[in-house]
């Protein structure tokens, strides 16, 4: 059977080299390159050697997904279709993933939330499927704006989920997230999650790794369950099916395949920290105020901190990338000196508050907030003036200051 | 194929399950010409299921399965039911995911064995009641058909939702009296075979089990015709003799007197154009295949 190394140093049909991943991410020269999110996702899934790809028009991930199609004319992809739904869509990567393709697809707000049944159903059938989901609002009345409460959900299923900061997050961890979710003990799908519009439609330097390099196709006989294309013997898969079954025997193999799936979220993270260089990025974190935040909520939080340390006032930061597998014991390490911590979101929930509040001890430090949610942004300055509020300063209302 | 696909070291032959030991011997993967009379002396790709005694399904699961004309190459998509309590018991891939979206899970799986295996021969086909084909994964059904990808889809169709316990369904007759009609239902049974052929279907067939020469035939034309040209759809009845309070022993009975010319399941074709020529191309090469054989084993008998 086939297997990676062997392609090493070959080249497909579009005159690709493909390439060792680790020299493609991190040695290959690097070109910098103005694109919207948009574009990067294109760039990206060019070089990602994809054999199928299923498209479904909503917005924001529309132009993306277009843009895929166009990839697919050029003959980077092996086959591209738009589906009918997005619960068929899933259903469809699903059929690929299960036939031993390296599948792609992208999504966001009710298209993930009618296409809810499949994350579950992939997870367990251990289908490393990446999901693009640019966020935006699921709630009634119709929103087509940021908003992230659809990531709290995809957190459930047993995806691996990773929040992009930057266009340029998006673009490595596209080509990371197949590196780490095609491991034989991971083998996973992938949600990477980004704030809609705000990186999808904005325009930001990215550097993109050579054009004339992929990653090698993707195995499927690495996989820790049978490839469905009679490649390899069909015996009977079981005796009695379980589904049917009220038996100690059932109940177990379900119990410990849900555990099995959760543990393989939990293996992946030496993967990930390998690739991506930790699951948390730090910044001054023995400082007695931290901000948590994850997306969007980083690069704000970063314009925020620059408005208090113009005041003197020193914050520290941790940057969340991956949500599955969480990084726990990391943000327990990185928070143990905070005195206040200020975790703010582009929901209305406050999802990742609750996930650290979980996690650290002495959780009333944490402060769940600003929050903003269905489309509106979040000025540095209201973040600045919610950790100044809790340090016991006086601040003016944004309204007084007319912003 | 290849039996070599599953063929056991010898070393280790001895250890393994003796079903497994029976597929290597006795199975008639790679037999062009297997079909339904294989049943008995060839071993079936099917072992004991866990279907209701006497359910006219088990014995639509046994003709069809022998009837696949490429069975080391065909992987067979299932979805929630009494269907799916068979398939883990069947030697050929199989895939069950969720309810209802069976023909969205062939459409990605036929083109991913397609741009895997551009050179070969990879068959799919779809097996689910009528519950998943016609209720709540009718869209991706005819969108599939829409689409005009190439794979088959068989419809057992029971006129009820039979595992869940006997609810109504789309393709329940009207005025059926069922849990979730409780006072018969009010509309007419779905007419999809006629929207098949609307929805771009190549070859349609609505019928029953009770011949198996019938069930081979019309399995062998579906698969062919999806190979080559399109979507095909075979509506099948296969009687819940449970819900609808008959005895085991009378599914057969059942089943032909609902194909009777002015019944339901009288025997309705429909054949496409581009189809009827495939089909009439390969009822040639069988002819001169038959008239092969007979050749040899003539010259055979005056040699001897």
């Amino acid at each position: 059977m086939a297997t990676q190394a062997s392609f090493i140093g070959q080249k497909n049909k579009k005159d690709q080299v493909y390439t060792d991943p680790w020299n493609m991410m991190y040695e290959a020269e690097r070109t910098p390159s103005f694109f919207t999110g948009s574009e990067v996702i294109k760039e990206a899934v060019r070089r990602a050697s994809c054999d199928m790809m299923v498209a479904y028009p909503i917005t924001p991930q529309s132009e993306a997904a277009a843009l895929c199609g166009e990839l697919f004319a050029e003959g980077y992809i092996g086959d591209y279709f738009r589906g009918e739904s997005e619960f068929a869509v899933m259903s469809q990567c699903a059929g690929a993933a299960f036939g031993g393709a390296r599948v792609f697809t992208t999504t966001a707000g009710p298209g993930t939330m009618r296409a809810m049944e499949n994350f579950p159903m992939w997870a367990g059938a251990r289908l490393p499927i990446q999901m693009i989901v640019t966020c935006r609002g699921i709630n009634s009345p119709l929103s087509i704006q940021p908003d992230t409460l659809e990531i709290s959900y995809l957190m459930q299923t047993g995806m691996l989920v990773w929040h992009a900061e930057t266009a340029q997050d998006f673009y490595d961890w596209i080509l990371m997230g197949y590196m780490v979710s095609e491991e034989p003990d991971v083998h996973l799908p992938l949600a990477l999650c980004c704030d809609g519009f705000f990186v999808t439609h904005t325009k930001d330097m990215v550097d993109l790794t050579p054009v004339d390099m992929c990653l090698p196709p993707y195995d499927p006989y690495r996989s820790p369950v049978p490839c469905m294309d009679m490649e390899c013997p069909p015996v009977r898969m079981m005796r009695d099916p379980f589904v049917m079954k009220s038996n100690y025997i059932s109940y177990a193999t379900h119990a410990s395949w849900q555990q099995e799936v959760w543990a393989a979220v939990e293996r992946s993270r030496k993967h990930t920290i390998r690739w991506m260089n930790g699951l948390i990025d730090t910044e001054n974190a023995d400082a007695d105020v931290l901000v948590v935040a994850s997306g969007t909520a980083v690069s704000q939080s970063r314009e925020a901190i620059a408005i208090l340390e113009d005041e003197g006032i020193t914050v520290g930061l941790v940057k969340v990338k991956t949500l599955r597998p969480w990084p726990g014991e990391e943000i327990k390490e990185a928070t143990k000196h905070a005195k206040h911590i200020i975790v703010p979101e582009f929901n209305v929930t406050g999802w990742l508050a609750r996930e650290v509040r979980s996690t650290i001890p002495n959780n009333e430090r944490v402060h769940a907030g600003p929050h903003v949610c269905g489309g509106m942004t979040m000025p540095p300055e209201i973040i600045a003036s919610e950790i100044k509020t809790l340090m016991g300063m006086k601040t003016e209302t944004l309204s007084a200051r007319g912003s | 194929m290849s039996k070599e696909r599953i063929k056991i070291a010898e070393e280790l032959f001895d250890i393994m399950p003796v079903e497994y030991q029976d597929l290597v011997k006795r199975a008639t993967y790679g037999n062009e010409t297997r079909g339904w009379k294989d049943i008995g002396n060839a071993k079936e790709l099917i072992e004991e299921h866990s279907l209701c005694a006497g359910c006219p399904e088990s014995m639509a699961f046994r003709y069809i399965l022998a009837s696949l004309p490429n069975p080391e190459d065909t992987v067979m998509v299932g979805s929630t039911g009494c269907t799916s309590l068979v398939f883990p018991h069947v030697a050929v891939h199989n895939i069950h995911s969720l309810f209802g979206n069976q023909n969205a899970i062939a459409s990605g799986l036929k083109r991913a064995l397609s741009v895997r295996f551009p050179d070969r021969t990879k068959d799919v086909v779809v097996l689910a009641g009528d519950g998943a084909t016609v209720d709540i994964g009718l869209d991706m059904t005819l969108q599939a058909w829409f689409r005009q990808e190439k794979f088959t889809t068989i419809c057992f169709d029971n006129e009820l939702y039979a595992n869940t316990g006997g609810q109504e369904s789309g393709l329940m007759q009207k005025g059926f009296v069922a849990k979730m009609a409780p006072v018969g239902k009010s509309f007419e049974k779905v007419r999809l075979p006629e929207i098949a052929r609307e929805s771009g279907c190549h070859y349609v067939v609505n019928c029953t089990v009770s011949k198996p020469n019938l069930v081979e035939k019309v399995i062998k034309n579906a698969i062919h015709v999806a190979r080559e040209i399109g979507p095909t759809y075979l509506q099948l009845y296969t009687p819940c003799i449970l819900e609808i309070g008959k005895n085991s022993m009378e599914g057969l009975q059942e089943m032909r007197d609902s194909e009777k010319p002015s019944e339901r399941f009288a025997y309705k074709e429909f054949v496409s154009e581009p189809a009827k020529e495939l089909l009439t191309e390969m009822a040639a090469k069988e002819k001169e295949r038959k008239a092969e054989a007979k050749r040899q084993l003539a010259a055979k008998t005056v040699s001897v």
